[in-house]
């Protein structure tokens, strides 16, 4: 009898546990796959039940966003942006890991404490500050090289070098990120046994050649982790991009602000939620090839916001 | 002896990009929020007086200001105790119980890490939209929301707390994961013996897990307050950007729209300067307030 009352007991707790789980997938899934469906639908199926299915696929959706919205420019303009930053992460980032976690050498703790404060500081603090030493480092180009001449061409001198240009937008990622990366590969680099680096040192093998060839190869799982982080976060951020970026530079979720923008006067519902999918969309893909790493990299560094 | 100079050379050379590249972008613009705070300075040809702390004496008059204060600290109080609520009792059933799936379950609450901020905030603003939305659309099931729709986004008191309800979503999957792998490092002995000892579900929850994950939930806490500043920023300005009236302006909204929109870059610095100081003595509080002697497994 008692028994028989705690197992009732047990299987309504595990159907209460399974209800509250499936509201919960559900209050995820269903809005990011209506924002798919909405992206397909026409515009006249806007004003009607938001949660009718769509007539058909109306692609001309995103036609329209990439070429009227040119959100194909700023596709390009983001994976660029992404990319170069990710390489100048990566190319600063794993050496420095690697010194500050294998070397002695003087100011060692110093720049430690200072990369280990540098998580404190985010980098929407102090986007302000970085606009304008860009808008005066502009002044000062402007002062040196003349905006007619051959070189000030080339530089885009008149409208602004270090401004609205990708590669410095690239650079400002990759050097904000480096505090988070950097005590990420470190805490992994720590962890190597010494006698990897005694036995290249016996055979003759430079500080340089051991870290290329024999230690960056070992932190591949790491390196993945830190690749896989810093793509979401470049390729997702918007408030810098923002700041610093117009025209035909911006980057695609600076796109979709404007699209969100532009919904309220001209109610081109179907461009924005097509804009919407071709921004997430490919964090969504990679998601889905990589949860697994995704999920287990976290605990590594355990600290991202 | 050559060897070790080397070794030096090497290290320092090694250190050098990157150390440019923090000091330059990282350490200067941050000395530059507190330098410039002192200065009376708009727009970008106009000169800067030194006026020492008088920006700081007006912020505390700015009514707009104390009002994103508020709002900061109701949105950081909100969303940090729903956030972690769930996250911890999602993630204790999730590790406890055999639930069939747990790896779907795991995938589907990561998502909305993934998303951009600004995709968030479009999928929300169609959740909150006060004729075609979502949300409303439900209701309308129960009450009599189609011809008094609530403007969850336009009602001066319920914006804060629609925010809050974008902020926890985007959250709590991302927290719940985490607290499943920590928790599943909790040897199940444990658990074991107190069942034995008739310790029930909710005993086994408050005396076993959350003890001996305490290490793990307090840095979380404390990193979460301080992004939450931060994240409440991004919602806001791609979700509200400050409206209906200043109502959900936050501290990083307000001293962006000084700052930035209205080139008043001392009094916006001046904001930075005291969303430095509170962020960090938050920090400091939490960190005091929540120590506990660690406990081993």
């Amino acid at each position: 009898m008692n028994k028989r009352k705690g197992f009732s007991g047990e299987t309504l707790y595990k159907i209460f546990i399974y209800v509250v789980l499936i509201i919960f997938v559900v209050s995820i899934v269903v809005p990011v796959g209506w924002a798919f469906l909405a992206s397909v639908k026409e515009k006249s199926e806007f004003y009607g039940n938001p949660w009718a299915l769509p007539n058909g696929f109306y692609w001309q959706n995103f036609r329209d966003a990439f070429e009227k919205a040119n959100m194909g420019a700023y596709f390009f303009n983001s994976v660029i942006v992404t990319a170069m930053a990710l390489a100048m992460l990566l190319v600063t980032a794993l050496p420095a890991a690697y010194a500050l976690s294998r070397f002695k050498f003087r100011g060692r703790s110093v720049l430690r404490t200072a990369f280990m404060g540098g998580l404190f500081i985010n980098v929407n603090y102090i986007v302000v500050p970085i606009f304008l030493m860009l808008v005066d480092g502009d002044k000062l180009l402007k002062q040196w090289i003349e905006p007619g001449s051959p070189l000030g061409n080339l530089l885009n001198i008149s409208s602004g070098f270090l401004l609205n240009n990708r590669f410095f937008l690239a650079l400002i990622y990759a050097a904000t990120a480096l505090p988070f990366t950097i005590y990420l590969l470190s805490s992994y680099f720590q962890t190597l046994p010494k006698d990897f680096e005694e036995a290249a040192y016996v055979d003759g093998s430079s500080n340089f050649r051991t870290m290329v060839q024999i230690i960056f190869p070992m932190a591949k799982p790491s390196i993945i982790t830190v690749i896989l982080f810093n793509f979401l976060s470049f390729w997702n951020e918007y408030i810098i991009a923002m700041t610093l970026m117009s025209g035909d530079n911006r980057t695609l979720p600076v796109g979709l602000m404007n699209l969100m923008k532009a919904q309220n006067a001209a109610a081109e519902y179907g461009q924005l939620y097509a804009g919407l999918v071709i921004v997430m969309l490919p964090t969504l893909v990679l998601y889905m090839c990589v949860q697994k790493k995704l999920t287990q990299g976290m605990t590594v560094g355990g600290i991202k916001g | 002896m050559h060897k070790q100079k080397g070794r030096g050379r090497f290290a320092a050379l090694c250190v050098l990009p990157a150390t440019i590249l923090f000091i330059i972008f990282m350490v200067i613009p941050t000395l530059q929020v507190f330098w410039m705070s002192m200065f009376k300075w708009g727009g970008i040809s106009s000169n800067k007086t030194f006026v020492g702390l008088s920006n700081f004496k007006t912020l505390m008059a700015d009514e707009n200001f104390l009002r994103s204060f508020q709002n900061t600290v109701l949105l950081i109080v909100v969303v940090t105790v729903i956030t972690f609520a769930f996250a911890l009792v999602f993630a204790g059933i999730l590790t406890r119980e055999k639930i069939k799936g747990q790896n779907f379950f795991r995938i589907i609450f990561y998502i909305p890490n993934i998303l951009s901020v600004v995709v968030i905030a479009a999928i929300f603003n169609a959740i909150y939209d006060p004729n075609q939305g979502l949300l409303n659309s439900i209701l309308s099931l129960f009450t009599n929301v189609k011809e008094d729709p609530i403007l969850w986004l336009g009602d001066q008191k319920l914006v804060i707390y629609s925010l809050a309800g974008a902020l926890v979503w985007q959250a709590i999957g991302y927290y719940m994961v985490m607290y499943m792998a920590s928790m599943s490092a909790v040897p199940e002995s444990l658990y074991e013996s107190a069942g034995l000892e008739g310790a029930g579900r909710m005993r086994q929850f408050f005396q076993i897990t959350i003890p001996l994950i305490w290490t793990n939930i307090r840095t979380t806490l404390t990193f979460f307050i301080i992004s939450n500043i931060n994240l409440s920023f991004l919602f806001v300005k791609a979700m509200t950007n400050g409206k209906p009236d200043g109502q959900s302006e936050v501290f990083l909204s307000y001293m962006y729209g000084q700052a930035y929109t209205n080139s008043s870059y001392g009094y916006g610095m001046a904001i930075g300067v005291v969303v430095f100081i509170f962020s960090f003595a938050l920090a400091a509080i939490v960190n005091a307030v929540t120590k506990r002697e660690p406990l081993e497994y």
